[in-house]
């Protein structure tokens, strides 16, 4: 039972309580037990509370409380957008926003496909049932 | 009078009470009274020019395109009740007679308007995909579906 993500300087974690919910940080200073100083590209530099924050695997490479230029040029260069967003973690948030968001046209659209799409797979079951011999 | 800012000509409405409870239909206008005139199209949902509340009513954000669509002639005075024949209930005989109700059959000119004004509704909805058998479908609620949490 070993800790994989530790706190230190250019950890991205996840933001889970707060007005800022669901926002991606990077952590770029330590205050001390109990809170990290925080920040990400479009957001003012604050503090905020370890129990509020749930690190991810993508950390950044940057010293200890960079400008913020420094820090968006790191950001880009460890590429942390695209490797949330292809995280399994990073795309059930997504999905849930998008589900969240659905209008009532938009539902009854998805009913309708997920209707279609267990039409065929029921036909190529049916089929393989066919074909199969025990 | 007010009309939620979420009304608009066009928008596809869902009735929440009374006889098309959980129909989906197509808003046109709203009458002098207050009301918000709406149609099924009838031939779509069974709903024809109607009016309806918008307090039972909830407003989706879809909308369909009116522009060719002429609702000038509807009127609250349109949808007024036919002065029925004086029943008198004093008399017990017509009161336990079958009732031999002579149904009143629908002028034809309130079928050659809500022709009118569906036919160039249906034009506009066959646009879309799908949204012919949405606006036929009724809407309900299901197992897991958070009201105060779905967006419309």
């Amino acid at each position: 039972m070993v800790f994989k993500r530790y706190v230190e300087i250019g950890r991205v974690a996840l933001i889970n309580y707060g007005k800022d919910y669901g926002r991606l940080v990077v952590i770029v200073d330590v205050v001390d037990q109990n809170r990290a100083l925080v920040d990400a590209p479009n957001m003012v530099r604050s503090q905020i509370n370890f129990k509020r924050l749930s690190l991810t695997d993508i950390t950044v490479n940057i010293k200890r409380s960079p400008k913020k230029k420094t820090l968006i040029k790191a950001m880009e260069e460890a590429d942390v957008k695209n490797k949330w967003e292809n995280s399994s973690w990073g795309r059930k948030l997504i999905v849930q926003k998008k589900r969240a968001s659905l209008n009532d046209f938009d539902r009854f659209k998805i009913m309708l496909a997920k209707i279609k799409r267990a039409d065929l797979v029921r036909r190529e079951l049916a089929k393989l049932k066919k074909e199969a011999t025990f | 009078m007010i009309c939620r800012a979420s009304i608009t000509p066009g928008t596809v409405l869902i009735i929440l009470a009374g006889r098309f409870k959980g129909k989906r239909v197509v808003f046109l206008k709203q009458l002098p009274s207050g009301l918000l005139l709406v149609t099924g199209p009838f031939k779509i949902n069974g709903v024809p020019p109607r009016r309806v509340n918008q307090a039972y009513v909830i407003a989706t954000s879809t909308k369909v395109n009116i522009s060719g669509v002429n609702a000038e002639k509807f009127d609250d005075k349109d949808f007024s009740k036919k002065a029925d024949k004086k029943k008198n209930i004093k008399e017990e005989a017509e009161f336990f007679e079958a009732e031999s109700k002579v149904k009143t059959k629908l002028p034809n000119e309130k079928k050659d308007d809500q022709k009118a004004v569906d036919a160039a509704l249906i034009k506009a909805i066959e646009v879309f995909p799908d949204l012919k058998s949405y606006l036929g479908a009724r809407f309900s609620l299901q197992d897991g579906m958070k009201l105060h949490e779905l967006v419309f």
